[in-house]
C-alpha cells in the first residue's frame, strides 16, 4: 500500500489466459493486469467474458490455460481471501436473515474486520440493520451486497456488474461509495457494459470482447476511441487507405460495405468522394458512446 | 486462521443457518409439525385405545426417524441446491469461511431440528400415551435415532449436488415421503405386500428405523450388523455421488451468468 503512488505494483493479473465452458470459448489468451490503487474498469458487452475473467481472479473457476495470481499467489489462496472482497452477480443472500445478521456473519470471515457500524455507514444501510434481506429494495439488497464485500476491510475489491438493475438514484449513490473507497486508497476492480459507468469510476479502462482484450487506456482515451461519426458507404477502396487519414479510428470492411469510425468525419468523407467517384450508399451515423463502443466491439464477418 | 476465529465461524454459521431455516415457514412446517401432528393422532388419539401401548411406542421410534430424516433432507438438499443456485456458495467461497464451516452449520441445524422432535415425540409419549421404557431405552433410542442425521444428510447432499434450486423441493419430497411410508415409518412393514418389504430392504430409512426398534425390541429381527452395514455403505456411496455431483457443477456452473 504504501508504495502505491511511487510504483503502482501490480496486485492481479491474468497472462495469456484461455477459458472454455465445453466447446464455448469464453476467455481467448487474455492479459489482465490490476496496478495497486486504481480503479480498473473492464468494459464489454453481456458475454464478453467479464464473469469468467472475474471468476478466476476469485478462485471460483480453476484456470484451464495461462496464469492467474492475486498478490503474487494463487486466487483461491487463504492469504488471498483475507484481503480481497467481492461482490458477485448473484440473486440473492438468505431472505429470512436481517441486515445486521448477515454482515455479522461475513464480518467473523475475517481476522481484521471493518466495525458493523462503519460498514452499514459506507454501503449507506443506517436504519436498516433489523430488516430482513428478504424485505429490501434492489438497491438496498445491492448496498448489503457491498457492505459484505467489504467486511475484511480489503485491499482489492472485485464488483462486478454491481449496479446492474439499480435505478438511477441508486446507480449514482453506489458510484459515489466506489469513488470513496478510491480515496481511502483501496484497489478496485469493476466490471460493466455500462461506458459511462466505467467513465465516472475507472482510472484505466480495459475493453474486451469474445474474450480478447480489444482496447485499453484511460476512460478520456477509450472514449476518443468510441467517440465520433460512423461512415458507411460502398467503394472500390481498400480499408487500409482509409486507416492513415487523420481522425479516423478503424476502417474495415463488412460486407459490401466499408466502415470507418472517425472523428473527423468532414475530412474523411471529403477524402472519399475526391478518390472514388463510384462512391454510394454513403451514409455518416452520428455514433454516441454507447452506439461507438458497440460499433468497436461487433464482430467484422 | 487461528483455531478461536474457526471455532467463532463454525459456531455462527451454525447459529445463523438454524435461524434462518427457522424463519422459513416451507420448512419449519412439514418437518416440525407433521411427525408431532401424525403421533398425537396415531400414537396419542388412536394408539391408546386398546389394552397395549404397542402402536404409540412403536410409532414414537418410526415417527422418530421421521422427524430426523425431514430436516435433513429439506434443510440440507433442498437448501444447498437453493443456496448454489442463488449463488450465496459462490460467493462464500470467496471468502475465507471454511468450507467446512458450511457444511458442519447444515448438519448442526438438521441435528438440533431433528433433536427437537425426539425430544417433543418423547414428551408426548412419555405423558400423553403414557409408553413406558427403561431409562436406557430413552437414551439409546434417542442417539439411535439423532445418528441418522449422518446417513440421512449425506442422502440430503446428494440430493443438493444434483438437483438445481426449485427442482430439488420436488426431488426431496419425491425421496421424502415415498421413503417414509415404504420404510415403514407409518405402518409397520409386514403389512406390506413383499414386494414392497423387498424395496425397503434397499431403503436407508428402513435400516435406521429397524434400529430404532430393536432398542424396544419391536424391529423385524434381523441383524444389527446387516443395518449398520447398509447404512454405512449407503453413506459412502451418497458422499460419492455428491462430490461426482459438484465435479460436474464445476465445470458447468459458470455456463449460464458468462
Amino acid at each position: 500500500m504504501q508504495a502505491r503512488q511511487a510504483h503502482a505494483p501490480s496486485l492481479a493479473r491474468l497472462s495469456r489466459v484461455t477459458h472454455r465452458y465445453g466447446p464455448v470459448l469464453a476467455l481467448d489468451g487474455l492479459d489482465l493486469e490490476v496496478r495497486s490503487g486504481e480503479v480498473l474498469g473492464v468494459l464489454g458487452p453481456n458475454g464478453a467474458g467479464k464473469t469468467t475473467a472475474i471468476s478466476l481472479l476469485l478462485g471460483s473457476l480453476q484456470v484451464q490455460e495461462g496464469v492467474a495470481s492475486v498478490f503474487g499467489l494463487a486466487p483461491g489462496a487463504p492469504e488471498v481471501r483475507v484481503r480481497r472482497g467481492a461482490m458477485l452477480q448473484i440473486s440473492g443472500i438468505s431472505a429470512n436473515l436481517t441486515v445486521r445478521e448477515h454482515v455479522e456473519l461475513f464480518r467473523a470471515y475475517y481476522p481484521a474486520p471493518l466495525s458493523a457500524s462503519r460498514l452499514m455507514a459506507m454501503a449507506g444501510l443506517e436504519g436498516l440493520a433489523r430488516r430482513r434481506y428478504g424485505k429490501l429494495s434492489g438497491g438496498q439488497k445491492q448496498r448489503v451486497m457491498f457492505a459484505l464485500a467489504l467486511a475484511g476491510d480489503p485491499e482489492l475489491l472485485f464488483l462486478d456488474e454491481p449496479t446492474t438493475g439499480l435505478d438511477v438514484d441508486a446507480r449514482h449513490r453506489l458510484w459515489s461509495e466506489i469513488r470513496a473507497l478510491r480515496e481511502s486508497g483501496r484497489t478496485t476492480v469493476l466490471t460493466t457494459h455500462n461506458l459511462d459507468e466505467a467513465d465516472a469510476l475507472a482510472d484505466r479502462v480495459m475493453v474486451i470482447h469474445n474474450g480478447r482484450r480489444i482496447a485499453e487506456g484511460t476512460p478520456a482515451e477509450i472514449k476518443s476511441r468510441t467517440a465520433g461519426r460512423l461512415v458507411r458507404c460502398v467503394t472500390r477502396l481498400a480499408p487500409d487507405a482509409m486507416a492513415s487519414l487523420p481522425g479516423v479510428v478503424e476502417a474495415r470492411t463488412r460486407g459490401q460495405h466499408l466502415e470507418a469510425l472517425t472523428t473527423q468525419p468532414e475530412v474523411l468523407v471529403r477524402e472519399l468522394l475526391a478518390r472514388d467517384e463510384g462512391l454510394a450508399d454513403l451514409t455518416v451515423v452520428a455514433a454516441g458512446l454507447e452506439e461507438a463502443f458497440l460499433a468497436l466491439t461487433k464482430d467484422t464477418p | 486462521m487461528t483455531p478461536g476465529r474457526r471455532f467463532r465461524i463454525y459456531l455462527l454459521e451454525a447459529r445463523f443457518q438454524f435461524v434462518e431455516v427457522l424463519r422459513e415457514p416451507m420448512f419449519a412446517i412439514p418437518t416440525l409439525a407433521f411427525p408431532l401432528i401424525f403421533y398425537l393422532f396415531f400414537g396419542v388419539i388412536m394408539g391408546t385405545r386398546g389394552v397395549s401401548l404397542a402402536v404409540p411406542t412403536y410409532v414414537l421410534a418410526t415417527y422418530g426417524v421421521f422427524g430426523v430424516l425431514g430436516p435433513a433432507l429439506f434443510g440440507f438438499g433442498a437448501g444447498l441446491a437453493n443456496e448454489r443456485d442463488t449463488g450465496v456458495l459462490l460467493l462464500k467461497q470467496t471468502t475465507p469461511m471454511p468450507a467446512g464451516a458450511y457444511l458442519f452449520a447444515k448438519v448442526m441445524a438438521a441435528l438440533i431440528f431433528g433433536a427437537v422432535v425426539v425430544a417433543a415425540l418423547f414428551l408426548m409419549a412419555a405423558h400423553a400415551a403414557g409408553v413406558a421404557l427403561y431409562r436406557w431405552q430413552w437414551f439409546a433410542l434417542a442417539g439411535v435415532l439423532l445418528a441418522g442425521v449422518i446417513p440421512f444428510c449425506a442422502l440430503g447432499l446428494t440430493i443438493g449436488a444434483w438437483a438445481r434450486g426449485r427442482s430439488a423441493v420436488a426431488v426431496v419430497n419425491l425421496v421424502f415421503l415415498p421413503m417414509a411410508m415404504l420404510s415403514g415409518l407409518w405402518l409397520p412393514i409386514y403389512m406390506f405386500p413383499d414386494v414392497m418389504q423387498d424395496i425397503a430392504l434397499a431403503l436407508p430409512a428402513y435400516h435406521h428405523a429397524q434400529l430404532a426398534l430393536k432398542v424396544i425390541a419391536m424391529d423385524a429381527g434381523q441383524p444389527v450388523p446387516t443395518h449398520l452395514a447398509v447404512l454405512v455403505a449407503e453413506t459412502l456411496a451418497f458422499l460419492a455421488v455428491a462430490a461426482l455431483g459438484f465435479r460436474r457443477a464445476d465445470s458447468f456452473s459458470m455456463r449460464r451468468s458468462r
